[in-house]
This record gives structure tokens, sequence and C-alpha cells, in this order.
């Protein structure tokens, strides 16, 4: 028995924390911060598979570099939109993310 | 799983001293009231990570780790606290049956986890990794998975450019 089942319950626990904080959270920052808590324990579980799956092999370091990235690009654009939504609103709230539904 | 191999070793006892360091960092960025306190609590989330990286063999994915997240998307986050104003938490009406439900949810969908991964048996390592994991990964970005590499960089470009306009102050656009 190898650490990988630690592994992935540590993943898993951390994903969980991360949904329930994107859930109920209502500031924007903490949304997006939950999101990034999600996106990185997806990555630990690509680099624990890495060293402990049948077959191991770097490209699950390869693929968790390219989810850093696109994560690292996501928090960009997210933040940017909070910033225009800021100014028109005066409010990071998320329940007054509501312009479509009105 | 966490009972069964009592005897420890070096390596179960970093990865769970790491691993309640996530764990703690993770909660209390999600009950802290002040925004700043969440995110100072998820770096330590994020620089624990780094450090069970390491413990997997991957230094190369550890330093971006801390590059990244530690050194960009923090500062990033703490750019946009700055730029905003936050409403306190007691400010705002609380939803207990919301919270509940999610809650619920959320613990479900972990207990569906938990069994899938303690009911399956994960066979051992055919080979280990190579030791120059470092120049490896350099050699694979640059030869198999060049084109995948330079879609990801035309992304990035594409994404701050992007974010610069978004976030740039028009002048017939004020309120």
């Amino acid at each position: 028995m190898t650490l990988l089942g630690s592994y992935l319950t540590l993943a898993a626990v951390l994903f969980c924390l991360g949904l329930y904080g994107v859930l109920t959270k209502r500031n924007a920052i903490v949304v997006l911060l939950s999101l990034e808590l999600m996106l990185n324990a997806v990555n630990l579980n690509l680099i624990a598979f890495a060293k402990y799956g049948l077959i191991p092999s770097l490209t699950g370091h390869i693929f968790a570099l390219f989810t850093i990235s696109v994560a690292a690009a996501e928090a960009a654009v997210g933040v940017a939109i909070l910033i225009v939504f800021y100014r028109r609103r005066v409010t990071v709230n998320v329940d007054e993310f509501d312009e479509l539904r009105r | 799983m966490f009972g069964l191999n009592l005897d420890i070793t070096g390596e179960l006892a970093a990865f769970f001293i790491l691993a309640v360091c996530a764990i703690a960092g993770a909660v209390m960025a999600l009950n802290l009231t002040r925004v700043i306190h969440s995110v100072l609590s998820l770096a330590f989330t994020f620089i624990s990570l780094a450090g069970l990286y390491v413990l997997l063999g991957a230094e190369f994915a550890a330093f971006v780790q801390v590059l990244v997240y530690v050194g960009a998307v923090t500062i990033l986050m703490i750019f946009g606290i700055m730029m905003t104003r936050q409403d306190h938490e007691s400010q705002e009406r609380p939803r207990p049956l919301m919270e509940a439900l999610a809650g619920i949810g959320c613990l479900a969908l972990f207990g569906i986890l938990f069994f899938a991964i303690r009911a399956s048996d994960f066979p051992a390592p055919a080979d280990t990794l190579p030791e120059d994991n470092v120049g490896e990964i350099g050699r694979m970005i640059f030869s198999g998975f060049a084109i995948p590499f330079e879609l990801m960089s035309v992304l990035l470009t594409v994404a701050f450019v992007g974010a610069v306009m978004l976030a740039r102050r028009e002048e017939d656009d004020l309120p």
C-alpha cells in the first residue's frame, strides 16, 4: 500500500472545501480563491498519479504545469472582471451579479 | 487507510504535517471574516502543497507553484482587494438553508470520492521516475509537447492583454 490513497483523500478534502467556498461565499474574491483551491486539488491528483500510478511518467507533471498556467490566466481575467464590475456597481457581492437575470 | 501502515517513515510524517497544514489553511480561509486574512491563509495552503509536490518528486512543479500561486495569484488577489471596498461579513443576511444544502452536497461528494478511493486497489508502479526531473521535463516540453506549450503561451498573452483591456479605465465610461 503506497501513499497514493492518502494523497487522493487529501485532494478530495481540498476539492470539497473549495466547492463549499464557491457555493456559499458571497465575496467575489473569496469565490475566485476557492476556485484556485479546487484547481490545486486537481494538480495534486495529477502529480500523485505521475509518481504512484501504474506507469509513472512525467506527463502528469507537464499537465499540472499547463493547469497552473490556465489557472493564472483565469485569475487575471477574473480579477479584471471584478474590478470592472466594482467600478459600475460599487460592490463585490456575487449576489449582485444579476444583470442577465433581470 | 491512515491506520494501516503503522511504520512511521519520514515520508509519511512529512506527508501528515504538510497535509494538516494544507487543510488547516483551507479551512481557515473559509472561516476568516476579513478577505485579506483568507488570502494569506490560502497562500499558506499553496506553500504546503508545494512541499507535497517536492515530496512527490516534482521539484519543478513545486517551484512553479511557489512562483505562480504564492507569488502571482496571491498578489493579484491582494491587488483586487486593494482596488475594491470590502463589505463586512456581519452586514450580510445569513442564509442557513443554502449553506446547509451546500455543506450536505459537498460532504456527499467527499463521501463518494472517499469510498471510491478506499474501494479501488492501486497496483504498485511498474518503474520509477527518472532522477533528473527538470531536464527531462524541459526535453518533453520542447519536443513532444511543443505545440501545446506554444498554444499555452498564446493563451496567456491573450488572457493578460484581455485583462488589461477590461480593467482599463475609459473616460467616457465613468458614472
